[in-house]
């Protein structure tokens, strides 16, 4: 049983051990659990079953664009899963989001451990400047990615000067490598975020204490710090790899038609071809798809111990 | 996809055109926002009803609602990027303000069009449901006039309120989606053709093959827009794009347009925010618009050529149409009557440098500036004019399939 969990199990029998009044008791959860139940009702739930009802649908025979009635076509789910021109943006959807969450994770870790333990008292200063680009438009940021990766622009400019590139054509943007840049970059906060809230709970005589039993320096931290901040990379993780893979503005931004991930395929049957069925179908297989990821993910790491 | 955001960021000024830049944020913003609320669209619940029986016709099914012009003296218009005269000092646009103080109408201008598609696909659900879109005044092209005026999302035309509506080109007058223009007057029309970055490429490109020459490689881009790009393709397999082309030729046209994306030849395929790649030199050729290429030369140095490719352009017009839904219509049709004065069209078309669909603006220009009065691209001739192709109108079934099949290979 983990620490956390051990607290939890003291707090819970401190409260039942303290007289309540049992009739407030009953009504105080539902009432907190209110907003949040009309919330995902309406929110979640209703578009969600609206978006089903749409996934059913076909085409009017001779009618308008766009046009479409309710025939309960489950069949619409056998054409998109046989079509296989959407095979590879599926797959490159879950490659750059993993590879994301990866640099994402090998950023942010040290970043949330520097700001937690090192920064002394800039701390507050650093966590702003983890939110500070929230404060500006995350497609602006994205842009301002094109110009950074451009062909004539600084990177590139350094890389041919390093001997990266030849002065030929060639260049990073756009390309996998910029999407997944973008995307590392623009969950990036996501991912320090929770790691700093678990890593700054960790209390110091902890890993004082390993020292003192033989653990020092990367062994204390292997055996302690890191254990302890797992929550927390759990929910980085977590927080990065899901929007991540259903992003499509930093693959419409960074990436050409080489690089489109799933929901720039489920934007265009929604927008151009207003082809809504089988973009709905779409997106209920990604949602699937995600939801069989994390689900492996979630019993492999063990969340229930950590959380 | 289109998206939002109006900021002035000198930074990223230096690096692309002002209005490319609010194209692109434009496009990727509002399908983003549309993203956020879900299912907004016309495939839901609303299909069986509104929109079903807008397909019967030219009947509007959308209920009018009731003009608010009198009492608010404003008005909002969704136009394309480069579309309409610029002061770059001033950063104001001097008609639209003659006109704002000539009318006391209040212009909200906002180049919000990224590409046609992408539009309707952003306003066309709440359009069906009889909702205002916030926009008084749109500029589709041709094809997606049509698809409007169809379903009854364009409001008709009150003649009394337009009378220069009379000075419209005898060409444009009566066009097939719109016989009589009883709802939809030309806001400009323009080539698609060969564009191409005349330091890089000083001998210029003359056929759409150009394009593919080894040396461009990774340095082409080309345009969403279908119509554009698919139907230079066709023309330089020597397929009439005006006449009844069959299937196998529409995909034969698409095969090459696979095979240069595949083989990185073209390295994106972009809506109105093609521009910012060539003017960053992330392209040096790209299938692009007429009126464009003068624009950005003015703006960042006179680096581009255009032309027609030896296998004909693609001709087309956009069109000022009025959203059924809207409450300032009358303050809508006010302004079309002053774009249609000669001596504002040529001012217009002194800046955007594309073909003027006022007639007598020809006159007016060569007051202005007789150098552009002799414009091929703003009063072609009709030997230029012999040099183009309309694409033929699709039904609705061939406008899905082939949308379908484009889609898969810009979005492999």
């Amino acid at each position: 049983m983990s620490i956390a969990a051990a607290l939890g199990d003291v707090q819970r029998d401190n409260l039942q051990g303290s007289p309540q009044p049992q009739r407030r008791g009953h009504f105080v959860p539902y009432l907190l659990m209110l907003p949040g139940l009309l919330w995902l009702g309406v929110f979640f739930v209703v578009p969600l079953v609206t978006l089903f009802m749409m996934s059913l649908q076909t085409a009017v025979p001779g009618g308008e664009i766009g046009e479409y009635e309710q025939t309960f076509h489950f069949a619409n789910y056998v054409d998109v899963l046989t079509d296989p021109s959407y095979y590879t943006p599926l797959f490159r959807s879950f490659i750059y989001a993993a590879c994301a969450t990866v640099l994402a994770l090998l950023i942010g870790y040290p970043l949330a451990y520097f700001i937690a333990f090192k920064s002394g008292r800039f701390r507050n200063l650093f966590l702003i400047m983890v939110i500070a680009p929230f404060f500006v438009s995350f497609i602006l940021r994205t842009i301002a990615w094109r110009q950074i990766l451009a062909d004539e622009g600084p990177v590139v400019a350094a890389m041919k000067w390093a001997g990266f590139f030849s002065d030929g054509i060639g260049g990073i943007y756009p390309s996998a490598i910029a999407v997944v840049l973008g995307l590392t970059y623009n969950f990036l906060p996501f991912m320090t975020l929770p790691i700093y809230a678990s890593l700054e709970r960790v209390d110091p005589k902890l890993v004082e204490a390993a020292g003192d039993l033989y653990a020092p320096g990367f062994t204390g931290f292997r055996k302690v710090t890191l254990p302890l901040s797992m929550p927390g990379v759990v929910a980085g993780t977590l927080l990065t790899f899901i929007p991540a893979t259903g992003d499509y503005v930093n693959a419409a931004l960074l990436g050409n038609s080489k690089n489109t991930m799933i929901g720039n395929r489920i934007d265009y049957a929604f927008l151009n071809t207003n082809d809504y069925p089988t973009a709905a179908v779409l997106s209920f297989v990604l949602m699937a798809c995600i939801l069989a990821v994390v689900l492996v993910y979630v019993r492999r790491v063990g969340t229930e111990d950590l959380l | 996809m289109d998206p939002m955001n109006d900021p002035r960021l000198e930074m990223l000024r230096q690096a692309m055109s002002r209005r490319g830049f609010l194209g692109a944020t434009g496009a990727v913003g509002a399908a983003a926002a549309l993203a956020a609320c879900g299912t907004g669209s016309k495939g839901g619940s609303s299909s069986s009803s509104g929109s079903a029986a807008a397909s019967s016709g030219n009947a509007a099914p959308v209920a009018t609602p009731s003009d608010k012009s009198d009492s608010d003296k404003s008005l909002v218009w969704a136009n394309w990027t480069l579309y309409l005269d610029y002061d770059e000092e001033k950063k104001v646009y001097p008609s639209l303000v003659a006109f704002e103080e000539k009318t006391g109408i209040k212009v909200e201008y906002k180049e919000d069009i990224e590409d046609n598609a992408t539009f309707y696909g952003k306003v066309s659900g709440q359009l069906g449901n009889g909702q205002d879109i916030g926009y008084d005044l749109v500029t589709p092209t041709d094809w997606m006039a049509g698809r409007w005026i169809r379903q009854g999302f364009a409001a008709p035309i009150d003649e009394a309120n337009v009378p220069n509506k009379a000075n419209i080109l005898d060409t444009l007058n009566n066009v097939g989606f719109d016989p009589g223009r009883k709802y939809s007057l030309t806001w400009q029309s323009g080539f698609s053709g060969l564009v191409w970055n005349k330091e890089k490429l000083p001998n210029g490109l003359k056929s759409v093959n150009d394009l593919w020459a080894p040396e461009l490689k990774g340095k082409v881009v080309v345009l969403s827009e279908m119509r554009d790009t698919i139907g230079l393709i066709m023309m330089s397999q020597g397929v009439r794009i005006d006449g009844p082309f069959t299937n196998d030729q529409f995909n034969a046209a698409l095969a090459v347009l696979q095979q240069q994306v595949d083989s990185g030849q073209i390295k994106q395929v972009k809506g109105n925010s093609y521009k910012e790649d060539l003017i960053n030199g992330q392209a040096y050729a790209a299938i692009g618009w007429s009126g464009d290429i003068f624009q950005i030369n003015a703006e960042n140095g006179d680096k581009w050529g255009f032309a027609l490719p030896d296998t004909d352009g693609v001709l087309w017009s956009d069109n000022l149409l009025i959203p059924a839904t809207s409450t300032h219509k009358k303050n809508a049709e006010e302004l079309m009557n002053y774009y249609y004065q000669p001596e504002v069209a040529a001012i217009v078309a002194a800046y955007v440098n594309y073909i003027c669909p006022v007639k007598g603006a020809k006159e007016a220009m060569a007051k202005i500036d007789p150098k552009l009065a002799a414009s091929e691209f703003i009063f072609p001739t009709d030997a230029t004019l012999a040099k183009t192709q309309v694409f033929r109108p699709l039904t609705p079934k061939e406008e899905q399939e082939y949308s379908e099949a484009f889609g898969k290979v810009i979005q492999g």
